[in-house]
């Protein structure tokens, strides 16, 4: 779908947060200028047509009982594909990515401890023999996202 | 930050997004056979606790035209990542940025910032504007592409306990 002036609008004003009121898209179609009807069904268009990937609370996946981390491995060219196989046989790992570095290998662990990140990435060290690097999000910065409008 | 089985509740109930209607908390409510006031006043605490971290929309950057993304790294002094994270955080086309441990000597770098363009020029454009704007608080960089998606599967909520 094309996104006209209106819906870039939408977009960027909703990243920014959403109140908790009866009425919240009333709310928000008047900050934008817009009827709540035509504020909803843009919102029903851009969801339908996948623009728009979730709406709604994000929650903190510690908070709410889960552990993510960061994790990579340098994985030689011969081996990459065997080690594939090795890591992602894990439930545990989410998402994996070969990229572009000496580092080759970043995959995103979620469990629902702490401790099980520690025990799933020694486990994958010790199936590959190779070294699985850790990078838990000490601090996150602000994530947004501008469209153009 | 605890929170009790009606919270939980409240969380699976919303984490497929909020409904696309007039009085979307009424309807969550009553689904859950709580009031609306007892809804809200529950999201609201759990806001401020940060359990929930925001209510808004996530856009979807491949529809909208952002097809390359780069992982960029930074190296900058950690007296000054919060202040440096904050500024690249707020800069258009950056999606994620956090800060994380060095892991030496394999990893120098402790800012991460995912990058978002409609090309690998407009990627590398951005990595250009960043480290001008880091300067010499930045003592090295790299940048990684993703060549192949090894595995993506959803992030789900694990467990039910509480």
């Amino acid at each position: 779908m094309t996104l006209d002036e209106t819906d870039c609008r939408i977009l960027n004003h909703l990243q920014d947060g959403f109140p908790i009121a009866p009425h919240p898209y009333r709310m928000v179609a008047e900050e934008l200028g817009l009827a709540e009807s035509d504020l909803l069904d843009r919102l029903a268009r851009m969801k339908e047509s996948r623009v728009i990937t979730r709406f709604g609370p994000f929650f903190d996946a510690a908070a709410i009982g889960g552990a993510f981390c960061l994790c990579a491995m340098a994985v030689p060219e011969d081996r990459f594909e065997t080690v594939m196989t090795k890591v992602n046989a894990h439930p545990e790992v989410a998402h994996n990515y070969e990229r572009t570095h000496r580092l080759n290998m970043w995959f995103v662990l979620a469990t629902e401890t702490r401790e099980e990140i520690d025990q799933v990435a020694e486990a994958i060290e010790l199936e590959t023999g190779l070294k699985v690097l850790c990078f838990p999000k000490l601090q996150e910065f602000f994530i947004g996202f501008r469209v153009a409008a | 930050m605890t929170i009790d089985a009606t919270d939980r509740r409240i969380i699976a109930a919303t984490q497929a997004g909020l409904p696309l209607v007039s009085e979307p908390y009424a309807r969550i409510a009553a689904e859950l056979g709580l009031t609306e006031a007892a809804l809200c006043d529950r999201l609201r605490a759990m806001q401020d606790s940060g359990v929930i971290r925001r209510i808004a929309v996530a856009p979807n950057h491949y529809k909208l035209g952002m097809t390359a993304n780069g992982m960029s790294v930074w190296d900058v002094a950690d007296d000054r990542v919060a202040e440096l994270g904050q500024m690249v955080g707020n800069l258009d086309g950056v999606t994620h940025c956090y800060e994380r441990p060095r892991a030496l000597p394999d990893w120098p770098y402790n800012l991460f910032a995912m990058l978002h363009g409609g090309s690998r020029e407009d990627v590398e454009a951005q990595r250009v504007g960043i480290a001008a704007l880091l300067g010499d608080a930045c003592r090295g960089h790299d940048i990684l592409y993703s060549t192949r998606i090894l595995k993506k599967t959803g992030l789900r909520l694990r467990s039910q306990k509480g």
